[in-house]
């Protein structure tokens, strides 16, 4: 769910390795970013919408992961997966660090861009000696 | 009690305002700035300009001491996460969210928001009073015990057309709680209460039984005074 950048290379990528990938976005110029040669389906509608997840074959599905731009509407989406179409394994993008912990307490599998950016930039910049300043 | 209300529109404001006037400490959280200035123009120093999803906000609003938070935003994930979030991080005992597409009732049911208030259903019942579809609406959801309340129509050619309530054989832990008679009287029930085809009658139950209260309150006579009855399509 969120055919952004992050969602179109995933689902292509996951395409590439042979699985079956259905891509769903409100809004139909957001396919635009999918390649000629993505063969999955590609799905407009409302993630947050139950009638739509059932669309897109959520009572099937392996693995869900909800990565739009908004927060609120990933959690929900995400908790929808997980608690009604019962889908084995559900991935959710918060980026707000705080929501993320909450929700991560309350069994989403989480995943927190700006925590993981901070991290690692952190480590980037600690890691190695800083040549000092002539 | 202290309220704190997320979403400052039509619904916040009046909402805010009502329990203003019974005496209640209120807070409004709105993010829309100008917005923020009408409501304070009109409800005085109780705003506070914000996202209420964000829990600083939430902290800034003291959500720790809230008695009950109400979400009543335009969107119902942003209502969702307001009411988990005052849930899981302050413990606020009593969480109230307005949800816009009616099937979420049960989403928000299923992931522990106490209430939900839907006005869609609401305003459906009245647009399209004629479909038997629509023949129970759900009001609200209360959490504690799995209780809800319910408003059924009673149709033209329903069995219990002119029986008293006390001899309408309601499912186990259903208990009547008002009749809206047709032409909008609302009316306390009582056990020597008529039913009149119209009627729309609110109900408590349980969530398992409410297609057999449907049912009860819907299904047509079989034989009327003057025998079969045809039931409308």
């Amino acid at each position: 769910m969120g055919c952004g950048r992050v969602g179109s290379e995933l689902a292509c990528q996951l395409e590439a390795e042979g699985h079956q990938v259905t891509v769903l976005d409100i809004n139909p110029d957001a396919f635009r970013r999918l390649p000629a040669s993505f063969k999955g389906r590609r799905v407009v509608g409302n993630g947050i919408d139950q009638d739509v997840l059932r669309r897109v074959g959520l009572t099937e599905a392996d693995v869900f992961i909800a990565v739009t731009q908004g927060d609120n509407r990933n959690v929900m989406a995400a908790q929808i997966a997980k608690h009604i179409f019962q889908v084995p394994r559900v991935i959710c993008r918060i980026y707000d660090p705080i929501r993320e912990e909450i929700y991560r307490g309350l069994g989403l599998e989480t995943y927190s861009p700006t925590r993981i950016t901070v991290g690692r930039m952190k480590e980037m910049v600690l890691q190695e000696p800083v040549p000092r300043r002539e | 009690m202290y309220v704190v209300i997320v979403g400052g529109g039509k619904v916040g404001y009046h909402l805010a305002k009502a329990l203003l006037e019974d005496g209640h400490e209120v807070l409004l959280i709105e993010r829309d700035r100008a917005r923020c200035e009408r409501l304070e123009a009109e409800l005085g120093d109780i705003v506070l300009r914000g996202d209420g999803c964000e829990v600083g906000v939430m902290e800034q609003a003291g959500f720790n001491r809230a008695d009950m938070v109400v979400a009543v935003t335009g969107d119902d994930e942003d209502n969702l996460v307001v009411c988990q979030v005052a849930k899981a991080r302050f413990q606020v005992p009593r969480t109230v969210a307005r949800i816009n597409n009616p099937k979420n009732a049960e989403v928000f049911r299923r992931l522990g928001i106490d209430h939900t208030v839907n006005a869609t259903d609401a305003i459906l019942a009245h647009i399209e009073q004629e479909l038997p579809v629509h023949a129970l609406i759900h009001l609200l959801s209360m959490r504690g015990g799995g209780l809800e309340m319910v408003e059924v129509r009673v149709p033209p050619h329903a069995a219990v057309v002119g029986k008293r309530l006390k001899e309408v054989l309601l499912p186990q832990q259903s208990i009547v709680a008002l009749i809206i008679e047709e032409d909008g009287t609302p009316k306390p029930p009582d056990p020597d209460t008529v039913l009149h085809p119209g009627d729309k009658v609110v109900v408590v139950t349980r969530r398992e039984n409410e297609e057999s209260l449907r049912e009860t309150l819907t299904s047509p006579a079989r034989f009327g005074p003057y025998g079969p009855v045809v039931a409308p399509r």
